[in-house]
Parts: structure tokens; C-alpha cells; sequence
């Protein structure tokens, strides 16, 4: 085990337990970015450049700054500090996580296929990524600009404003609207 | 480069905070984050298991990531576009409090 994996471990360790076990929602959020930058750096060190920085690209630039948004406009509802911020069953929640977190602990110990594999060193340029991209992977990258345009025109429709209900009769007809 | 194992470890431990944050938090937002961060460790676990792998040539881990991560960013668009709407029509994002389904 080298010396950078440990310390990018740390990184992305120290960040997602921040943005799980912290009080305040936006520090959550802030450590919840440090944890995204953790994992984009194992990305990278595991030679896939292109992921790493496509991970920074969306998850660091467009996830965080969407769900910061999102307790920007639900501020009112953030706990009022007399209320803690984990639900009732918190003892429950973490057993079940470790329980998890055991077993899967476990599984890799089992498994000797994973013990004998190792890496194999592998040219890694985004002209590859492409090629295979426009050639095998044409379908579902089709099938997931279509899924992102559903998705964006979706999320605007959900997030949108329900139209006020108009009344004709409370309306004077002859005033021109002002703006809202 | 650290063996497979480690990297498996690691990301089990992200996936189990992501279940964590999703099973104590009282915030819908943060329920959200919790699923990124169990996404996230599932695409750590496709990158590890195509490096270590027999044909890394092929890309194969890379690109079903590259998707995975497309498919993550439109779930946290419409999720959090739905935590939104619920904030507007019960006035709280607190899954334990929003009881009733009817509109």
C-alpha cells in the first residue's frame, strides 16, 4: 500500500464521514465536495485520467453546486437547532451500515481472485475513449443524451412555480400587468 | 498503486457512509448526497476491478462508468427538483414529517 493511496484515502474518508455525521447542512455539502475530490484523485491514480477529471467536472462543478442550490431554496426548513439533525433511529442506521461494511469486508477477504489479480499497464489516451465511444458505445451514448434532456426538461417541469391561480374578476382590465 | 483489495475496502467503507447518511439523516438533501456517495463508491469499484482486470485495453469499466456518472447526474437533477416541489407544498424537506400523499 503506497504512501499516496493512504493519504487520498484520508481525503475521501475524512470528507464523506464529514458530510454524514456534521450538524450543519452546508458544511455537510462542503465535505461531501471533499470526498468527491478524493475519489476523482484515486480516478487518477488508477490511470484513468479522463474519468478523474470528468468526475471533477461534474460531480465538484454541477452535483455540489445543484445541491447547494437546492438547501438554498428550502432554507427555512433546516433544523432549528433545539431539534437534532439525525432521525430517532440513528443507533439502528449505524449498525445496519457497519453490518454492511462487515460483510462486504468479508467478501473481499474471501474472494482469492481477487488476491492474485494485478494491474496491467494499459495506454489510456481519450482519442481510445472516443473511437470506442462513436464505434461500440454509439447506442447507449444516444440513449443517454436523450436521457439527459428528459431528465433536465423533467427537473424543470417538477422545480417549476405551479401558476397562480387566476381570477378574472379581481383583475383590473384596463392595468397593464407588472412584472413579478 | 495499492493492491485490488485496498481499493475494494475503500470503497466499501464510501458505500457505507453513503448508507449512513441515508438511513440517519433527517434531510431529504442529504439523503441525496448519501446516494452520490454510494454511486460514487460503485464507480470506484468498476475503475478498480477494469485496472486490475484481465483486458484493461478494452475500456470497457471505463466507459460503464462514464455512463454511470451521466445516469447519477440526472437522478440528482430530478431528485432534487422533487425535494423542491415536496419544500414547496409541505414546507419542509424532513422525510418523517411528510405524511400524506394526496396533492
Amino acid at each position: 500500500m503506497s504512501v499516496a493511496f493512504v493519504f487520498i484515502a484520508l481525503i475521501a474518508l475524512a470528507g464523506a464521514a464529514g458530510a454524514v455525521f456534521l450538524r450543519q447542512i452546508v458544511h455537510c455539502v462542503l465535505c461531501l465536495a471533499v470526498a468527491f475530490i478524493g475519489v476523482s484523485m484515486l480516478y487518477l491514480q488508477l490511470g484513468a485520467q479522463f474519468l478523474g477529471f470528468a468526475q471533477i467536472l461534474i460531480y465538484f462543478g454541477a452535483v455540489t453546486i445543484l445541491i447547494l442550490f437546492a438547501i438554498l431554496l428550502t432554507r427555512n426548513s433546516g433544523p432549528n437547532l433545539s431539534e437534532s439533525p439525525f432521525s430517532t433511529g440513528y443507533g439502528i442506521g449505524l449498525f445496519v451500515s457497519g453490518a454492511v461494511f462487515a460483510c462486504l469486508v468479508w467478501a473481499v477477504r474471501q474472494a482469492s481472485m481477487i488476491r492474485q489479480s494485478t494491474a496491467v499497464e494499459t495506454e489510456v489516451s481519450v482519442q481510445k475513449i472516443g473511437e470506442r465511444l462513436m464505434t461500440e458505445y454509439v447506442l447507449p451514448l444516444e440513449v443517454v443524451a436523450l436521457l439527459l434532456t428528459v431528465a433536465m426538461i423533467g427537473a424543470v417541469t417538477i422545480a417549476m412555480k405551479e401558476a397562480p391561480e387566476v381570477n378574472p374578476a379581481d383583475k383590473p382590465a384596463d392595468k397593464p400587468s407588472s412584472p413579478s | 498503486m495499492a493492491s485490488l483489495s485496498s481499493y475494494l475496502i475503500l470503497s466499501a467503507f464510501l458505500f457505507c457512509l453513503g448508507l449512513a447518511a441515508v438511513l440517519i439523516r433527517r434531510n431529504a438533501i442529504l439523503i441525496l448526497a448519501g446516494v452520490e456517495l454510494m454511486l460514487n463508491a460503485g464507480n470506484l469499484n468498476f475503475i478498480a476491478f477494469w485496472r486490475f482486470g484481465p483486458r484493461p485495453e478494452l475500456l470497457d469499466g471505463l466507459l460503464f462508468v462514464l455512463f454511470s456518472i451521466a445516469i447519477a447526474a440526472a437522478e440528482a437533477a430530478v431528485g432534487l427538483a422533487l425535494v423542491i416541489a415536496i419544500y414547496r407544498h409541505h414546507r419542509t424537506v424532513d422525510p418523517g414529517k411528510i405524511h400524506e400523499l394526496k396533492g
